[in-house]
């Protein structure tokens, strides 16, 4: 029996992570349903940017507040998972702080990790306070309404308990280091436990014993709880911002993609040689089709965007379309197409792992063409994301699909097409008269 | 009364054998639009000052696609885009010049993938080159210690990162430049670029235009300067509609260098 809790904690162990590798799995399946996309270039830059965008997070800190706040909670992420590292190892092998073998700089990981647990519970009030007492505008859009808002204050409250679990788990055990318990040496610094042991003055070793094992077996169950929250939220960029930046858009902003299967046309239509009464190739494939009304006709990268994307907001609030009252929001055109993306995904679940027709896409389903028509395609979005999402990319593969699936575009751009078409200039004017300026006074 | 223009065209360049160093693209709005042909001859009278031998295409030239791009037809796109490299390459064309940041992106970073390899300069940064070169000088004259605010256009500033040759133009004027609260990577839309400038808005509290003549007028500019045919297009109607238009001129850099040099 005395192997009982070693056993346990494997069973959750591998429950917790058996758990997260079957989404992570399910993720990886529904970001390849995108087409392929041309990402293998230029490593070197890929890296940089990544190093630079997610790992050193150049682009929270545009804004100073919110980016200072969330280095420190992403930093206390990152450091106080050395810890649990060691939880992971005593749980497997009945171990108490086994780390302590370290001596001073055990004692030293200990401190700051108490430190910077609490400046994770300070930072994560400061942000329960901007979305719940502030209201900053860019949490309360339609999109955010529902789900999204209750998500985005439960995360805040999963790392809130996590942290204030560690530190209680550390005061009872410093209590307990300071009565001399059997199984609880003398090791770790605790600058602010400390502070809460004398909550614990007067009780039994065999109760502080209790409270320090209740915090130790919740704090990583939560963690494992969290680890599979993940995929079910709007988290996930905690592990996507990463590829997500590596295979971030190199090129300049404003060189939007040219479409292959369009110069294919255009060049058999420019080639004096080619025979217009040929039929077509017997093997030849399908066209493809222009644009994009689904997820599936979007690439890999535009879909694992749309997992990544955490709903700051920042995009929306940059929006020129947005900030003026239109409908159009980039971060709506994320969460849309995440929430289709899922669905899909769930209808292969259902259907033994193939598509079957739901009557529904992405386009008029969840965006509607007067969204895609507010863009003024000028990048503001793209630039304001912390992670290199491009919001202005689906937007644009959507508008080919309205105007050359559907022949939908709006009255005044199809003028504007047609003079372009019959004269070379978006006006009526005459092609002859171009250089009529020069004559003027 | 300044004296006349010289526009040479590349067809008369080709006929006499030889080569200018740079095609100035005018652009549809450059050619048209009257407000915009303004500009047009403004950077054609700096350029006949500093002995530039230029060409434009003249009745050659025709529309990049760019509205067309953004609005979703990539196939009209593509149509424009590679008869237009047909024509340039046909005159073995190395560096353009343009005046309009929509002609500019298209050219300089969608030619390239369907056969048009171009140097390719927006008309602050040839300008700049030339001030750098000693080819034109640049007193400030009538713009001196006034107060000028910056528009950045979008294809130019955010989508190629070009933040600094207007600016430095600017402060060559001796102007007092001041910044917008929303300028360079951050600097919001006049509301033109995607094909905007030629469709209605979408419904909404107010236009596009009217927000960004707001932030500029914040700045109790005297000039709003701008880099391109549309936003000035928009910013001056903005500062129409807010009864400005006594106090506060929209001008493009260009127009402003011909007019502190008096051309």
């Amino acid at each position: 029996m005395q192997y009982l809790p070693n056993i346990i904690f494997v069973i959750l162990l591998i429950v917790g992570v058996g758990f997260f590798v079957k989404n992570v799995s399910k993720l990886k399946r529904n970001i390849f349903l995108g087409k392929d996309a041309s990402v293998t270039d230029n490593k070197p830059q890929r890296w940089k940017n990544m190093a630079k965008i997610a790992l050193g997070q150049s682009k929270m800190v545009v804004r100073p507040i919110a980016g200072a706040l969330h280095i420190i909670v992403y930093v206390g992420f990152v450091i106080i998972n050395i810890e649990v590292l060691e939880i992971i190892l005593d749980g497997i092998f009945g171990t108490h702080r086994m780390f302590a073998v370290l001596g001073p700089v055990y004692d030293f990981l200990i401190g700051s990790f108490e430190v910077l647990a609490l400046l994770v519970i300070i930072a994560v009030v400061v942000f329960w306070i901007r979305r719940n007492v502030i209201k900053l505008k860019r949490f309360f859009k339609p999109e955010m309404e529902g789900w999204p808002k209750k998500d985005g204050n439960l995360i805040l409250y999963i790392e809130l308990v996590l942290m204030i679990l560690f530190l209680t788990m550390n005061g009872a055990d410093y209590q307990l280091q300071q009565m001399g318990a059997d199984h609880y040496a003398a090791a770790g610094s605790f600058p602010i436990s400390s502070f809460i042991a004398p909550m614990f003055e007067g009780m039994s070793i065999s109760t502080l014993v209790l409270i320090e094992r209740t915090a130790w077996w919740v704090h990583i169950a939560g963690i494992l709880f969290f680890l599979n929250y993940l995929y079910y939220s709007k988290h996930l960029h905690i592990l996507l911002a990463f590829p997500n930046t590596y295979y971030g858009k190199l090129t300049p902003k404003g060189q939007f993609r040219n479409l292959q299967s369009v110069t294919d046309e255009v060049r058999m239509m420019m080639d004096p040689d080619a025979d217009p009464y040929a039929e077509p190739a017997e093997d030849a494939a399908v066209p493809d089709k222009f644009g994009a009304s689904d997820v599936q006709d979007l690439s890999w990268v535009q879909l694992l965007n749309a997992y990544t994307c955490t709903e700051c907001g920042r995009c929306t609030s940059e929006c020129p379309a947005n900030q003026t009252g239109k409908k159009l929001s980039p971060r709506k055109i994320m969460m849309d197409t995440r929430d289709r993306l899922e669905e899909v995904g769930k209808n292969i679940d259902a259907n033994n792992g193939e598509f079957k027709d739901d009557g529904k896409q992405l386009l008029n389903d969840f965006i509607t063409p007067e969204e895609l028509w507010a863009c003024t395609s000028c990048n503001a979005c793209v630039e304001a994301c912390p992670i290199s999402i491009d919001p202005l990319s689906i937007i644009m593969d959507m508008r080919q699909y309205l105007v050359m699936e559907q022949s939908a575009a709006p009255t005044d751009l199809n003028n504007m097409m047609g003079n372009i078409e019959n004269n070379g200039a978006p006006w009526p004017f005459n092609q002859m008269d171009r250089l009529n300026w020069s004559k003027e006074s | 009364m300044a004296s006349e223009l010289k526009v040479p065209t590349m067809a008369e360049f080709f006929a006499s054998g030889t080569v200018p160093e740079v095609l100035f693209w005018v652009g549809c709005a450059g050619s048209f639009d009257d407000r915009a042909k303004k500009i047009t001859k403004a950077f054609v009278k700096i350029l006949n000052k500093a002995n530039v031998s230029f060409a434009v295409l003249g009745t050659e030239e025709s529309c990049t696609g760019d509205p067309a791009k953004r609005a979703g037809n990539e196939f009209l796109f593509q149509m424009q885009a590679v008869t237009n490299i047909e024509v340039l390459n046909a005159y073995d064309i190395k560096k353009i010049v343009t005046a309009c940041p929509h002609c500019f992106n298209t050219i300089k970073n969608e030619y390239p993938g369907l056969g048009g390899n171009y140097e390719v300069v927006h008309h602050t940064q040839f300008l700049k080159d030339l001030l750098n070169d000693g080819r034109i000088s640049m007193e400030g004259g009538n713009f001196k210690g006034k107060r000028i605010t910056f528009h950045d256009p979008c294809y130019l500033g955010r989508a190629n990162g070009v933040y600094e040759a207007p600016r430095d133009l600017i402060r060559k004027l001796d102007a007092e430049l001041i910044e917008m609260k929303s300028c360079k990577q951050r600097g919001l839309c006049c509301g033109a670029g995607g094909a905007q400038m030629f469709k209605e808005p979408e419904k909404g509290d107010k236009d596009v235009n009217i927000e960004r003549t707001e932030q500029a007028l914040e700045t109790k500019p005297e000039i709003i300067a701008a880099g391109c045919p549309f936003c000035n297009t928009m910013m001056t109607d903005g500062v129409k509609n807010k009864e400005k238009e006594g106090d506060v001129q929209v001008m493009d850099i260009a127009e402003m260098i011909a007019t502190a040099e008096d051309l």
